[in-house]
């Protein structure tokens, strides 16, 4: 597969910002596959979401650079084809909806782009469609719930067509019910139509889902693999701040009393399954 | 035992004789004792919020009573406006009511409106700050150009300052990364050993709510469905998975053991426990053998 | 609380008024407007009353609904009413209250006066109850197109007519929140002097413009992600096209001020 994004050598500093030790991003080299579902998980300040910012010329980098499907971002001419090759949706559902009638605000891209009136009706409800929200096209946003807004943002992203979505903190201000039904649109789109996902969060349970896991401190990646693979490094984690989901936890404290554990299970049934050889087989 | 709040029966309806009326609350009856902490979980829309903001007076209940070491706060304007800083209130994402000029002020809106002396302000002031694990230098700052974290600290030491005898906090570590999480929850737990106070957390997390809370109590659709400790409500995780909370991750893992025939604690819900349980139950079957 | 106002309020339906093209709506809402400050003899009031009740009856949205959204200016509709009933002199005394003495045409031009601001506020919410803010403004912005040619930026004037009417319940329930907000921490808004209770608000409006521009920061971030930039050339996802209906709503309210103008001009 050939990659969407590629990020060579990036550092990354705020323009206004003149002390070097603020340095976000430090050398990142990272190659983003085509149809891939990668998260991106890391603490407040660890740089993620700068990153992110990279991805579609919101930022362009100090040094280095991105690579979009064989475009610079530090190329005007080609600002508009990025951002509707790599879609962004943000934390605050409530401040990038900019209408008050779904189906309006999922049009207001495809009209920025000025794509013929017949097409924006297609593209909407098709939009609206993938991710479920079809039946809510004539609601006022801000009636919604917060997972259904959030939801309208991502339709409103899907309306360009892009192929990838960068969802930075989407899930950051919802509840439980609401983070569901992102990381459901996210799978669902990344499977069903083989959409690029970039996840940005901060929550293991969310990155664990994703098919690759790339973890950031202090603006430098620290660890890319699978899920599993990651989370096994429990101490490299730990070092770095960060928590592992409580299956992996449980699993590396038996191991360390001597019980012959494998740290790369996930979810409850397997690690439940695991746990339950084990006492079959003492 | 005394209840520090009792809700009588209260019912909550929103914009009566409109439309869009909606009931929030519908009898509820709830004690909650002194030096408590009580955990209240539920979903968004569950009634939970609607009834924080009874027991220090924001809303009026549309029937039934609240009252505050055995006095209907209604019953008086007086002990109406005192009641706010009985109870102290902390919303969600607190950090957007800043307004003052340094985190200074800010905290100190507060213990003003109480009316207290300027020294006393002070010494509630620098506690506060030492509550909520801020340094002192930050005092003079602008709460504006602090970073998200401590401005969530800073609101909080402002509600603190009042020290009141009920400090009720709504979603207090949302959108937190796993280590501030930590921290916050450990500077609640402070206050609330310190000061004999009461705790009331209204959270999303289970696993939260479960690791910091004496007793839980669990709201739906503006009833109390299922309340008590963790481990009487974590009995019930089938209920709580339909009602789209779910259990912690360990006592899915530890439910879903036991109903492979695993001699397990289907009710555990930290490593720790989890730890125990298993390994017991692996000394048991090893003995048998 | 501030979430029961209802005035510019947009209540969604399918009813035939709901329908109507928008650009009709704003011309007939205008041309309305026009005839009720042509309109003097009550034969003229008593067309304008009606048609606005055939309006009303036609949009399929309880009458008590547009009552509501009246409330709020009840009492500068009575203030108005009462000012004309006790200042004007003229056709002889009906009542005497103390030194203030009721004339006939204090009472009629009374009368006039509140039946006026009535038809104004009512044929008002009968527009904004039954039309979209966005198409409201898409209206505005079709209708106002040939000022483009004058190189007036209409097209930017209405972007941020939406996103005003868009951000309104946002704000709304942001202020309610840091209302509540300020008084836990026991802020007091209701007793004191002027100046003391305008110093209240200070607690409630920073918050507000600190979150206000925030929200303008990450909404422009937004706009930019999905290419909203200077230059381009929009295209619509609803194309306005008048029907027959819309037609006739435009000729019969062009019709309905020249009706007007007429009685006032045989003093009808």
């Amino acid at each position: 597969m050939s990659p969407i994004i590629q990020i060579k050598d990036v550092s990354f500093v705020y323009p206004d910002e003149t002390d070097p030790d603020k340095t976000v991003l430090q050398n990142i080299n990272l190659s983003i596959e085509e149809g891939s579902f990668v998260a991106i998980l890391g603490h407040n300040g660890s740089g993620k979401s700068t990153l992110a910012k990279l991805f579609n010329g919101i930022h362009i980098p100090s040094k280095g650079s991105i690579i979009v499907d064989g475009m610079d971002t530090r190329d005007e001419k080609h600002l508009f084809t990025i951002r509707n090759t790599v879609g962004m949706v943000f934390q605050n559902p409530d401040n990038q909806i900019v209408a008050s009638v779904v189906e309006e605000d999922v049009a207001f891209a495809p009209e920025n782009m000025g794509i013929p009136s017949p097409e924006i009706r297609e593209r909407v409800d098709e939009a609206l469609r993938m991710v479920g929200m079809y039946d809510f096209r004539l609601h006022a946003p801000h009636l919604l719930s917060g997972g259904q807004k959030q939801r309208v943002a991502v339709a409103s992203v899907i309306a360009m067509r892009p192929r990838c979505i960068v969802l930075d903190e989407s899930t950051a201000m919802l509840d439980p019910v609401g983070r569901k039904e992102i990381m459901e649109t996210a799978i669902h789109l990344n499977k069903a139509y083989g959409m690029t996902i970039i996840l940005i969060t901060h929550h293991m349970d969310e990155a664990a889902l994703a098919d690759r896991l790339i973890v950031m401190t202090e603006g430098d990646v620290i660890s890319d693999d699978t899920p599993q693979a990651v989370f096994s490094q429990v101490e490299t984690l730990k070092k770095a701040g960060l928590t592992v989901p409580d299956t992996v936890k449980l699993l590396y404290e038996l191991q360390e009393l001597g019980i012959n554990t494998s740290l790369d299970t996930l979810s409850t049934d397997d690690c439940a399954k695991q746990l339950f050889t084990i006492l079959r087989n003492a | 035992m005394e209840p520090i709040i009792r809700i009588n029966n209260l019912t909550h309806t929103y914009s009566i004789n409109t439309p869009f009326e909606r009931t929030a609350l519908d009898a509820i009856n709830l004690d909650i004792y002194q030096g408590e902490y009580l955990g209240i979980i539920g979903q968004t829309g569950s009634g939970k919020s609607t009834l924080i903001q009874h027991l220090n007076g924001l809303l009026k209940p549309t029937s039934g009573s609240i009252l505050f070491d055995g006095q209907d706060i209604w019953s008086s304007p007086a002990l109406q406006r005192n009641i706010r800083f009985q109870v102290g209130l902390v919303f969600q994402f607190p950090e957007y009511q800043l307004f003052e000029e340094t985190v200074y002020k800010d905290i100190a809106f507060g213990p003003r409106n109480m009316g207290l002396t300027d020294e006393e302000i002070d010494s509630r002031i620098r506690r506060s700050m030492q509550f909520v694990g801020l340094s002192e230098e930050l005092l003079d700052r602008s709460p504006f150009d602090l970073s998200g974290g401590q401005k969530r600290r800073v609101a909080i030491a402002g509600v603190i300052a009042m020290e009141p005898k009920v400090l009720i906090l709504d979603e207090p570590t949302a959108g937190l990364d796993p280590a501030s999480v930590e921290s916050l929850l450990e500077n609640i737990n402070t206050y609330h050993e310190s000061n004999d106070a009461t705790v009331i957390v209204v959270s999303h997390s289970m696993e939260e709510i479960a690791r910091t809370a004496d007793r839980m109590v669990v709201f739906r659709e503006g009833k109390i469905p299922l309340s008590g400790t963790a481990q009487e409500v974590f009995i019930h995780s089938e209920m709580l998975t339909k009602m789209g909370l779910g259990v912690p991750q360990i006592t899915s893992v530890f439910s879903h053991l036991y109903k492979m025939g695993a001699p397990v604690d289907p009710a555990v819900y930290t490593v720790a426990q989890a730890k125990d349980s298993f390994l017991t139950a692996l000394a048991n079957q090893r003995e048998a053998e | 609380m501030l979430r029961n106002i209802t005035l510019g309020q947009y209540f969604p339906g399918t009813s035939i008024v709901h329908r109507l093209d928008p650009r009709a709506k704003l011309i007939a809402s205008f041309c309305y407007i026009i005839a009720i400050f042509t309109a003097k003899h009550y034969i003229s009031y008593g067309i304008l009353i009606a048609l606005l009740f055939v309006g009303i009856a036609l949009s399929s949205i309880r009458f008590s609904v547009f009552v509501k959204g009246l409330k709020p200016v009840v009492i500068i509709i009575c203030f108005t009413a009462i000012m004309n009933l006790f200042f004007t002199k003229g056709g002889g005394i009906i009542y005497t209250i103390g030194a203030i003495n009721i004339y006939y045409d204090g009472l009629l031009r009374a009368i006039f006066m509140m039946l006026r601001v009535l038809m104004l506020l009512l044929s008002t919410l009968l527009l904004t109850y039954t039309t979209s803010p966005l198409m409201l403004t898409d209206g505005l912005d079709y209708i106002l197109a040939p000022l483009k040619k004058l190189k007036v930026p209409v097209h930017d004037f209405t972007m941020i007519m939406s996103i005003a009417l868009r951000f309104i319940p946002t704000l709304i329930q942001e202020t309610e929140k840091i209302i509540s907000a300020q008084k836990a921490r026991g802020a007091d808004f209701d007793s004191g002097n002027l100046l003391r209770r305008a110093k209240a608000l200070v607690p409630i409006l920073i918050p507000l413009f600190v979150s206000a521009f925030r929200r303008a920061d990450e909404l422009a971030v937004a706009m930019d992600c999905r290419c909203y930039h200077e230059g381009m050339q929009r295209t619509r996802l609803r194309v306005l096209k008048y029907t027959n209906i819309d037609i006739a709503l435009i000729s019969l309210s062009l019709c309905l001020c020249v009706l007007i103008g007429t009685l006032r001009y045989f003093g009808l």
